[in-house]
């Protein structure tokens, strides 16, 4: 036994042992009287429009994930077409007969499906995945979760922008997917829209227009909204350079979204009005269409869009990316159980990236005529972009180094991404010149190249940050062998789907083609990869299905785990178990003594790990496995010599 | 338990109410701002983004078209100058609406934000007139790009206008209930109005001389 001191706890004096005790009643009290107090909160203020952030977060989250399911079962009946151009689905074992009643006659006659549809589909499964998916679930899911938390926050700065922000988000979905059903069926012009194709285009174009504008106005109001909580909201003590990077990756895409996306607010009115009030923003002089002169005034610039639209599309690539890039960072950090390294490089190539985001924006428009002046700019800064995502793959892996790896589900994906999204970076150099991207612009080499970035980078960031903030959210903790199952499958058939494209890409395959590239001579020899390519995708949504079983079934059959599961250093598992809703965060504020990552450290015996929120020299060092809501409440009694 | 009522009474401690987000009404001392102050300048500069594509794309538009109308031969330029008097006007009457209001006098307060609410309206007067003499002359957005860019940009602008004039509204509907219980939090909200009030000004301010006077 340890000599007893006596430490002071508010105002009073007293025992260690006694504080210890008094101050678990006092959460015990707290949270009894939280429970009380919750059931007074109306269900649709509880459940419906929340103000809470984790409540928000868990919303944005379900309806994220049930629409990253729906633009990829588009791109698996896509899959079809390719693999087996112009025949009926009809022939798809099981759910062949339903398919074809569910598309209906008037988008695949007999199950074959029509150019017109496949476009549909090819246009909503890139905008569904980017603004529906993937964006909502990097940003509102996990940023709304755990920023607040990870800062010792009570809840974000303004929870009513908050609820806001996903009841804005909410109807722009449905409004997008409703365009469906309106005659010529949705957007078809790509997810990129561009004109004059997209003007001439059937009425969804407008829906899709109509959905965005919403889309714009939810990230919006989501990324002030995260600013001001990050700088506001910090917890005593917490510094900017104790941020966790997770925090950071959010804070310059808040940025991004906050300066990016209003530009293509812009074009997107310009565009509502070209199509509905007849003007001429994007409209040339002179277009014929179906031997028809078209009527408008002309004198507009079709290259306008793509200027506008890639301003912000490009920083938009890094929105994708830099929270997957925070995920990472946290789970690497607790499942090596040493600091990251470099940390400070770590968030200066964070903000460094933020900032040339703005400026690469035409290497996507090479092969538009804008002269070679203007090329060689951004080539050269494209090339300079490249070195900070260099620069903090660099620094994760070297995290590595010297490490007693825990191998638990959410390392597993870390460590998946590492090289995956390694490969996406590195082959997007040949792009990002202008001279080679003569040969492999619009091709399948591009779909393989940002697939590659986006789908096991960016996804497999975000099942890593499931399984890892799941005990939190839940306090169960997801299947571990379900989940070794999930990603060992996923990572196979993933690869199985984009490898091949860039031989497809390099052979000079083009992209959005209804037939795979089957009339031209030039695919002939590399054509028959398709087959492979789909029955990989199917197989990747077989791979799916442990983890969408594990997902339901551990929410009420998982293992019970204690509040600080992983043995985590940062905020957020200071607070307990599945924070209660519309009571704030934690039972007493935390105050941070240091910065985010201090597992192993030298000298400190009791643990391998030192929360940000214990002091200095502890009266308690935490227990393996204890719960975190006690590390809170010790932060307050000070210790007294 | 002996300790129970002292540990209630520790910082940032309080089952009892509603949670209450730190830095609402009084500024956080190393950023020294609130959050709503804050909140508006971000705003203000993703706003910034907005008009600056517009502008961009009237310059891009204007410069390789081979002819475009002058302003001052198709747009009325005493209204225009009259509507830019009305939105300084209310810009002078905001600031002193705020500053009344801080200095505890609420009743002319009142006064500079209704003043500040009729310069608004009576810019949209102003502007509706403008509008309806381009129509009748049949001058449309389709007409051609001057005429698109023209009505885009003073559209978004009007709406703005509206936007603002609606806050104004509320601000003094609920002035009186909100400044006797929440007096600084009532002034916050209407110096954060203000702020944007001043945008909307500093917009016109470009506008008038890019569209009128070019």
């Amino acid at each position: 036994m340890p000599p007893k001191r006596q430490i002071r706890v508010g105002s009073q004096w007293m025992y260690a042992r006694d504080a210890q005790r008094a101050l678990e009643e006092a959460l015990r009290v707290a949270e009894a009287e939280r429970a009380e107090h919750e059931h007074q909160i109306p269900f649709i203020r509880k459940y419906v429009f929340s103000t809470d952030h984790k409540w928000i977060g868990i919303q944005y989250a379900i309806t994220a994930l049930t629409f990253l399911l729906l633009g990829f079962s588009m791109m698996l009946l896509m899959r079809f077409q390719l693999a087996f151009p112009g025949e009926s689905m009809a022939k798809i074992p099981v759910i062949g007969g339903m398919l074809v009643k569910l598309l209906g006659a008037s988008n695949a006659p007999g199950g074959v499906m029509l150019p017109e549809f496949y476009n549909q589909l090819g246009a909503m499964h890139g905008t569904v995945m980017v603004f529906l998916a993937i964006v909502p679930l990097a940003v509102g899911a996990f940023g709304n979760y755990v920023v607040p938390l990870q800062i010792g926050a009570p809840d974000m700065a303004f929870p009513k922008l908050n609820m806001m922000s996903y009841w804005c988000y909410l109807p722009g979905g449905f409004l997008m997917l409703s365009s469906f059903f309106f005659p010529g069926g949705s957007a078809n012009s790509g997810w990129t829209s561009y004109p004059p194709l997209s003007i001439i285009a059937t009425q969804g174009q407008t829906i899709w227009i109509l959905g965005m504008v919403l889309l714009i106005t939810s990230s919006l109001l989501g990324s002030v909204n995260f600013i001001v909580t990050i700088f506001q909201l910090r917890a005593k003590g917490l510094t900017f350079m104790r941020l966790p990077f997770f925090v950071w990756a959010q804070l310059v895409t808040s940025f991004l979204l906050l300066l990016a996306f209003p530009p293509l607010e812009a074009a997107a009115i310009l565009q509502l009005m070209d199509r509905v009030a007849g003007t001429s923003f994007f409209m040339p002089s002179g277009l014929v269409v179906s031997g028809t002169p078209l009527t408008n005034a002309g004198g507009g610039n079709p290259l306008l869009w793509q200027h506008l639209f890639w301003f912000l599309a490009h920083p938009e690539v890094y929105v994708l990316i830099l929270p997957g890039m925070g995920i990472i960072a946290e789970v690497i950090a607790n499942n090596t159980r040493k600091p990251l390294w470099g940390y400070k490089s770590l968030v200066g190539a964070g903000v460094f990236l933020g900032f040339m985001s703005f400026v690469v924006w035409a290497h996507h428009m090479f092969m538009t005529g804008m002269g070679t002046v203007i090329s060689a700019f951004f080539q050269t800064t494209t090339m300079i972009i490249s070195i900070p995502s260099v620069v903090i793959l660099t620094a994760l892996i070297i995290s590595l180094w010297g490490a007693s790896i825990r191998f638990t589900v959410p390392m597993l994906f870390a460590l998946a991404f590492l090289p995956m999204f390694g490969i996406g970076g590195l082959t997007g150099l040949p792009l990002g010149l202008a001279a080679s991207d003569i040969h492999l612009h619009d091709t399948y080499y591009v779909i393989a190249h940002f697939h590659y970035v986006v789908a096991p980078g960016t996804i497999f960031a975000m099942f890593a940050g499931i399984y890892y903030w799941f005990p939190k959210v839940t306090g169960r903790q997801m299947n571990e062998k379900l989940g070794k199952i999930h990603f060992w499958f996923s990572l196979l058939f993933i690869n199985g789907v984009f490898l091949p494209m860039f031989l497809q890409g390099l052979m000079g395959v083009s992209r959005r083609l209804y037939d795979g590239g089957a009339q031209y001579a030039h695919a002939k020899p590399i054509i028959h990869t398709n087959l492979l390519i789909s029955t990989s995708a199917w197989l990747l949504l077989a791979a799916q299905l442990p983890f969408i079983w594990n997902f339901f079934h551990s929410i009420f059959k998982g293992k019970r785990v204690g509040a600080n599961h992983w043995n985590a250093t940062t905020l957020e598992w200071a607070a307990t178990t599945s924070p209660p809703l519309g009571h704030g965060n934690f039972a007493v504020i935390p105050q941070v003594y240091r910065g985010p990552y201090e597992y192993s450290v030298p000298g400190y015996d009791a643990a391998d790990y030192l929360p940000q929120n214990v002091p200095d020299e502890p009266p308690h060092p935490p227990a393996e496995g204890e719960g975190g809501g006690m590390l809170a409440a010790t932060a307050v009694a000070q210790r007294e010599g | 338990m002996t300790a129970h009522a002292d540990l209630h009474a520790l910082p940032g401690h309080d089952a009892h109410h509603e949670i209450e987000i730190p830095y609402t009404v009084h500024a956080r001392p190393d950023t020294g701002l609130y959050n709503g102050k804050l909140g508006i300048w971000l705003f203000l500069a993703s706003e910034v983004m907005l008009f600056g594509a517009l502008f961009s794309t009237l310059i891009l538009l204007r410069t390789s078209a081979p002819t475009w109308p002058r302003g001052w031969q198709e747009l009325n330029i005493p209204l225009a100058t009259l509507n830019t008097f009305i939105l300084i006007a209310s810009s002078v009457t905001v600031v002193l609406a705020w500053a009344n209001m801080r200095l505890g006098n609420l009743k002319k307060g009142k006064i500079f934000l209704f003043l500040t609410l009729c310069c608004g309206a009576g810019f949209m007067v102003i502007k509706s007139i403008e509008y309806g003499s381009k129509f009748a002359h049949h001058h449309y957005p389709s007409t051609n790009n001057f005429f698109a860019t023209y009505f885009v940009m003073t559209g978004l602008h009007g709406i703005h206008v509206l936007g603002g004039m609606v806050v104004f509204g509320y601000l003094l509907l609920t002035a009186d209930k909100w400044y006797a219980n929440h007096r600084d939090q009532f002034t916050n909200r209407v110096e954060v109005t203000g702020l944007y009030w001043h945008f909307v000004d500093l917009v016109w301010i470009f506008l008038f001389p890019t569209l009128y006077l070019l």
